[in-house]
Parts: C-alpha cells; sequence; structure tokens
C-alpha cells in the first residue's frame, strides 16, 4: 500500500471516492502477497496491482460496483480451487483473497 | 487523525505498524491500529476483549514482518473449543515491518535445516561462507542471499542492519572462521548470537577469543553457546528446531519450560 499513498492523498484531498482492494490470502503459486494492494477511483482511475495481471480487470469491477452501492465490501475470490471462484483465473494455478472495501477510514 | 492518516505517516517514516481489518463475519470492515509503542489514534474492531488479542497478535505479526489472516471469535476467543460457540470474524493483520534477519555462517549440514525453520518463522536468511564450493544458491535455495566471503568484511559492510530482532548464527567449528564471525557478531545489536559446538569445543574457542581481544565478560555473555535448548536434538532439523525454540525464548524472554509444569497466563 505504500505505493499507493500519494494517489490516495491526491484524490482524497480532491473529494473523490476510492475502493482500495489488498490481497490478504494466497495459496500456492500467486504473483503477489498479502498486502499488495490496488486502488479505483469512482472515475475508474487505478494505481497498484494485485497480481501480474490476471485478474486486475475484474477487481476494478467489483472496486466500481462496491463504490456505487451493489456490492458489499467484502472477500473476493480468484482462482480455480473455489466454487465461488471468480471465472478470471491466475496463470499460476494459485488463488488469491482479496478484501475490498471502500477508502474511507 | 484519522486512521489512515496515522498509518501512512507511520508507512512513510518507515516506523513499524500494523493494521488489523475485520474483512468476514460481524463488522466487516472495522479496524484496529496497533503501534509496538505509544498511543496510536483511538480505534476498534467492536469489541473490548476482540481489541486485546487481535493487538497481542499483531504485534508478534509485526515483530515477525508477517502479515496474514487469523480467525476469532466475537469476543477475542481462539481455541477451537470456544469457537465452537461463538460467530467467527476473519481478521486481516498486515504489518509494515522490515522482517527480521537471519545471518547463518558455515555452509555445513546445519546450515539447510536451520535456514528452512528460519523462514518458516519469518526471517531474512542470508547463508555466509568463504568457501566457495559450499556456499552456493544451490545448496540452499531457501536462503534469501547466499554469500561467499568472511565474516569480518560482511560485518563491517552490514553490521549496522542488525538490531534486537535480528539473529546471527555461527555453524562452523573452525576456529579460522568462527573467531572473527564472533568478533563481528558481538560488535552489531544482534539480538542473539548462537555459536555452534561442544562445551568442549567452546571452552577453547574462549580462550581464542581472548587471545584476539575479546573477553568483556558481558560481551561473552551474549553468546549462546552451546547453541539450542536441550531437548535431546540430534539431527540437523531438530537441531534447527532447538535453535530456533531458543531464539523464540530469548525475544520472550521466557524460560522455555513445559506450559505444564508452569503457572499464570500462557500469553503475556
Amino acid at each position: 500500500m505504500r505505493e499507493l499513498l500519494d494517489d490516495l492523498d491526491r484524490w482524497r484531498a480532491a473529494g473523490v471516492r476510492v475502493a482500495l482492494a489488498r490481497v490478504v490470502d494466497v495459496e500456492g503459486s500467486g504473483p503477489r502477497g498479502p498486502g499488495a494492494a490496488m486502488a479505483v477511483s469512482e472515475h475508474g482511475e487505478v494505481v497498484g496491482s494485485v497480481s501480474g495481471g490476471c485478474v486486475e480487470g475484474a477487481v476494478v469491477t467489483e472496486s466500481l460496483s462496491v463504490l456505487a452501492g451493489d456490492r458489499e465490501p467484502g472477500v473476493i475470490t480468484f482462482g480455480y480451487s473455489d466454487d465461488e471462484a471468480f471465472a478470471v483465473g491466475l496463470t499460476c494455478g494459485g488463488t488469491i483473497r482479496l478484501f475490498v472495501e471502500e477508502y474511507d477510514w | 487523525m484519522s486512521i489512515s492518516g496515522e498509518l501512512a505517516s507511520r508507512v512513510r517514516d518507515g516506523v513499524p505498524v500494523a493494521l488489523a481489518t475485520v474483512i468476514a463475519g460481524p463488522g466487516v470492515g472495522a479496524k484496529l491500529l496497533v503501534v509496538p509503542d505509544g498511543d496510536p489514534a483511538p480505534s476498534s474492531l467492536g469489541d473490548p476483549d476482540l481489541d486485546r488479542v487481535v493487538r497481542r497478535d499483531a504485534l508478534a505479526e509485526l515483530e515477525a514482518g508477517r502479515s496474514g489472516v487469523r480467525h476469532y471469535g466475537t469476543s477475542g476467543q481462539t481455541t477451537p473449543e470456544d469457537l465452537a460457540d461463538t460467530d467467527i470474524v476473519t481478521v486481516f493483520v498486515e504489518s509494515w515491518a522490515p522482517p527480521p534477519q537471519m545471518w547463518i555462517f558455515g555452509a555445513v549440514d546445519f546450515t539447510a535445516a536451520l535456514a528452512r525453520v528460519a523462514k518458516i518463522l519469518g526471517f531474512r536468511v542470508l547463508v555466509c561462507d568463504a568457501r566457495e564450493i559450499f556456499a552456493t544458491g544451490r545448496r540452499f535455495p531457501m536462503a534469501d542471499e547466499v554469500r561467499v566471503a568472511w565474516p569480518g568484511p560482511v560485518f563491517a559492510e552490514r553490521g549496522a542492519e542488525l538490531g534486537s530482532r535480528d539473529v546471527v548464527c555461527i555453524l562452523t567449528h573452525d576456529p579460522k572462521f568462527d573467531i572473527p564471525a564472533v568478533k563481528g557478531a558481538l560488535a552489531t545489536s544482534a539480538g542473539y548470537i548462537g555459536v555452534m559446538g561442544s562445551r568442549r569445543t567452546h571452552a577453547h574457542r574462549l580462550e581464542r577469543l581472548a587471545e584476539a581481544g575479546v573477553d568483556d565478560p558481558a560481551d561473552l555473555a551474549r553468546l549462546m553457546s552451546p547453541v539450542g535448548l536441550d531437548i535431546g536434538a540430534r539431527t540437523p532439523e531438530e537441531t534447527a528446531i532447538s535453535i530456533c525454540a531458543e531464539i523464540i525464548s530469548a525475544r520472550t524472554g521466557r524460560e522455555a519450560r513445559p506450559l505444564r509444569d508452569t503457572e499464570g497466563p500462557i500469553h503475556r
């Protein structure tokens, strides 16, 4: 999250709403460990990354849903080992879980 | 100051801080800011007992430089029996701290086992030996760094990195190598210095250290030698557990006796 701080400050100062997605858990092979984070502004601007590019697109969609109130903040899972997993998988075959919430704290 | 404001300022300054966030169960999104020193901005996961237990665990995660998910009862319960009767609160603890380091001198049989256990505990592991054919990344794939070097220059170059969370283990029995390694380690603030060898080897080593001008009792008292807790370890793997258990007990200041035979709270 360290690398996101400047952008988060900038958005907050401008009154732009932002969603924050953080990797909380990685099973098997995953490109980024717990703590990897990306932020998505309500205008769809994106900073940071949570994988090697495998799931970022889907994370943007989910982040915007959280900001729009269409989805509760919570854990989303990417990978093939979980029935509820999103269709988007990691090329490395691992599973990652992210916590997505509005950055309003 | 807001939670994020205080978090950002500590992260920017490189000061240790942990953030616990409820990611599933009652109170999703609740946050607790945890710092090893001072009082952070008021924050809570919604229950004082849960806060207390999570703060304790977060400080341990922070000390090890780890981030990860843990499960609790709504009042901080952690045992399987207690968790059977409560909603489960899933908490993500994110730590901002450099991982502690373990420097292992001597690329011997015990080194690989010790490096493996050290990785489990969250150490950044450096293996160092002057002999090129032994100190190779192929022999120690679990190490973060393998150096072919004499101890002196390594300590001169990077000894200042070592602090109370960091560990030096000297596993060679070769005086050519372990005397400069002990000298180098004693010049750092490393929290634990383990030196392998029998009681007789250590007695001889003390004589050679004295010849090398290392005879301050306060210095020599820092040396854990023979190394490890007395659990009857024989194999490299068992020895690694014995050493790492001693490292943990040195950090926590506990006596390392069976809990059955001690009294008082287990987690202090």
